[in-house]
């Protein structure tokens, strides 16, 4: 990372602490925003708030290591979760998880190699009625086909192209 | 497609008009406040089933350390497999469940409250806060509540970040304060030793807006509804293999026979009551009654029609407790992960009956020596598929998977 963009983030991480408070119970907070804007939170990142919050590092890792929603490694723009959990598995969850690694060409845990999507499981989202059901970041689809797995990543790549490129070249 | 409205009945909680029970309950002493909740018999809506009114008493008995404040804090980390009424009500229903954490925190003396939202429904909190601004421009929110001089209370939405241990409430505690979501051992419960290390309140999100319904119905209204020890009503979050999965709200005492003829289910061959941590019912047993005395459950029922493999589903299950242990504790940590390999074992046929008892005592060591409900519970949904479903899981040939 240039110095200019450490210099950058150690700002913004210096302005999440002074909005949430310069406590532990922070933490939390400040990692989710961090998460919500990179898509992951680096060595870098979480040795300043860790300076910031005047904790050890490794207590900051241990939280982003523990929730399944903090990333360490760098995560796809476009993070798509499927429920494998009972009910979206009964209403046939296999063959979308089949379907969404053939239109990315990777694996689930795997993020495509321009770094737009990442593909992952995620356990019960809550949506077991009208399964199967996948998250978007945070958005929502539910009795997705697998006849639909394409049209939801041409979704991601059109409705949010112009964000995600933003972020790419930021 | 995008989500749709999941209510498949008429909710008691749509005849609840917004504010009356907060007026009500604030003409009400703080103590005669919890009178009402424990007169109500309302039992914890998570599935735990612990009595509310005994758990305010707790809490407003307990002491305050230093100048902080005691708190109450709303438990919507929604995470049992096959549950989703907490959504609906947050999305449909958000005004009584934040006017049920405000009456808790009069009738506990608490300043602040938090309600602890799971990660996969931040979609949800936009509209929430929209919901908190608005309550609080009505005075239903902040400084001399609805003019109650020198009451004072306000709520602040955390996000989860998904772990489903952070649904047992001293993980969610951990969580709130920075920490990673290993549950604490108990005593000292958080009515003494809460958030902060000072008395709060945990509720669940159904829990909080029955409390609303009762005071602005009454707690004999409440306690007509249901059985003698299950009072009242409560919502299912029903999916699986019937015709119109949704949530359903009935009185609390309901067989499975009765609650499968009204979801479109009839002809199932089990039913899992209570979610990955609940048992598998199957069909001989459809004539036993959701309620804390026999089915206790937070409201997940999942429908499983005559075709579908036991084995397969006990194994979604233990698939689950191997990602969502929090490792801490070893009985939880490698008992889940043993077990898991033990189905796997099953699946391949190669599981002699020696080895599937030896499997039987590790669920029985998971259910009395792990630290939390997680491990505590993990096995159940193992024992009640090799109790009832034997038949189907020895002997297994490639043709069976």
């Amino acid at each position: 990372m240039l110095v200019s963009q450490q210099q950058k983030l150690q700002e913004e991480i210096r302005a999440l602490v002074a909005r949430h408070g310069r406590t532990r119970a922070a933490l939390m907070p400040v990692l989710q925003e961090l998460q919500e804007k990179y898509a992951s939170i680096t060595d870098f990142a979480m040795q300043v708030v860790a300076d910031e919050l005047g904790i050890h590092p490794s207590e900051v890792y241990g939280v982003v290591s523990f929730y399944a929603f903090l990333h360490h490694e760098p995560k796809g723009r476009f993070q798509i979760r499927l429920c494998q959990t009972i009910s979206c598995d009964l209403a046939g969850k296999a063959r979308v998880a089949k379907q969404l690694e053939n239109e990315l060409g990777i694996a689930f845990g795997e993020t495509t190699p321009d770094g737009r999507f990442s593909l992952e499981w995620a356990s019960c989202l809550g949506m077991c009625d009208q399964g199967p059901a996948l998250l978007v970041n945070d958005r929502v689809y539910t009795r997705v086909t697998a006849e639909q797995a394409h049209r939801i990543i041409e979704e991601c790549r059109s409705v949010f192209g112009a964000h995600a490129t933003q972020a790419a070249h930021a | 497609m995008q989500p749709s409205d999941s209510r498949k009945t008429p909710l008691t909680f749509d005849t609840i008009e917004p504010g009356s029970g907060l007026a009500a309950a604030l003409a009400k002493s703080r103590a005669d406040i919890i009178g009402e909740v424990s007169a109500s018999n309302l039992k914890g809506r998570g599935g735990a089933g612990f009595p509310t009114g005994t758990k305010w008493n707790l809490a407003a008995a307990a002491r305050v350390h230093g100048e902080a404040a005691k708190y109450v804090i709303c438990n919507a980390d929604e995470g049992e497999p096959g549950t989703f009424k907490d959504r609906v009500l947050l999305t449909a229903y958000a005004d009584l469940v934040f006017e049920g954490m405000t009456i808790a925190a009069r009738a506990i003396g608490a300043t602040r409250g938090l309600l602890y939202l799971r990660g996969e429904y931040v979609y949800l909190r936009p509209h929430l806060e929209a919901v908190l601004d608005r309550r609080r421009k009505a005075g239903q929110l902040g400084a001399d509540i609805l003019g109650t001089p020198g009451f004072e209370f306000d709520i602040e939405i955390r996000m989860g970040a998904g772990a489903y241990v952070c649904g047992e409430e001293t993980a969610l505690i951990e969580s709130l304060e920075g920490h990673r979501g290993e549950p604490r051992n108990r005593p000292p419960f958080p009515v003494n030793t809460g958030f902060m290390g000072q008395p709060t309140v945990v509720n669940n999100v159904e829990t909080l807006a029955s409390v609303t319904a009762i005071f602005a119905k009454g707690a004999a209204w409440f306690r007509g509804i249901g059985t003698e020890k299950s009072s009242g009503f409560k919502l299912f979050s029903v999916s699986g293999d019937c015709d119109a999965p949704g949530v359903y709200e009935f009185p609390l005492g309901i067989t499975i026979a009765e609650l499968l003829e009204r979801v479109g289910g009839t002809g199932a061959k089990a039913v899992q009551v209570g979610g990955a941590s609940g048992q598998a019912v199957p069909a001989s047993q459809f004539g036993r009654r959701i309620a804390f005395e026999d089915l206790a459950t937070g409201g997940s029922i999942i429908v499983f029609g005559p075709g579908r493999d036991m084995l397969h589903v006990a194994k979604n299950f233990m698939e689950f407790f191997v990602e969502e242990s929090c490792g801490q504790c070893t009985p939880c940590r490698a008992g889940n992960a043993k077990l898991l390999e033990g189905i796997e074992r099953l699946e391949r046929g190669a599981c002699s009956s020696a080895y599937l008892n030896e499997l039987v005592r590790l669920c029985e060591t998971m259910q009395v020596a792990s630290k939390c409900g997680l491990g505590q519970s993990s096995p159940n949904a193992f024992l009640s598929i090799v109790t009832n479903f034997q038949d189907e899981i020895l002997g297994r040939t490639p043709a069976d998977r």
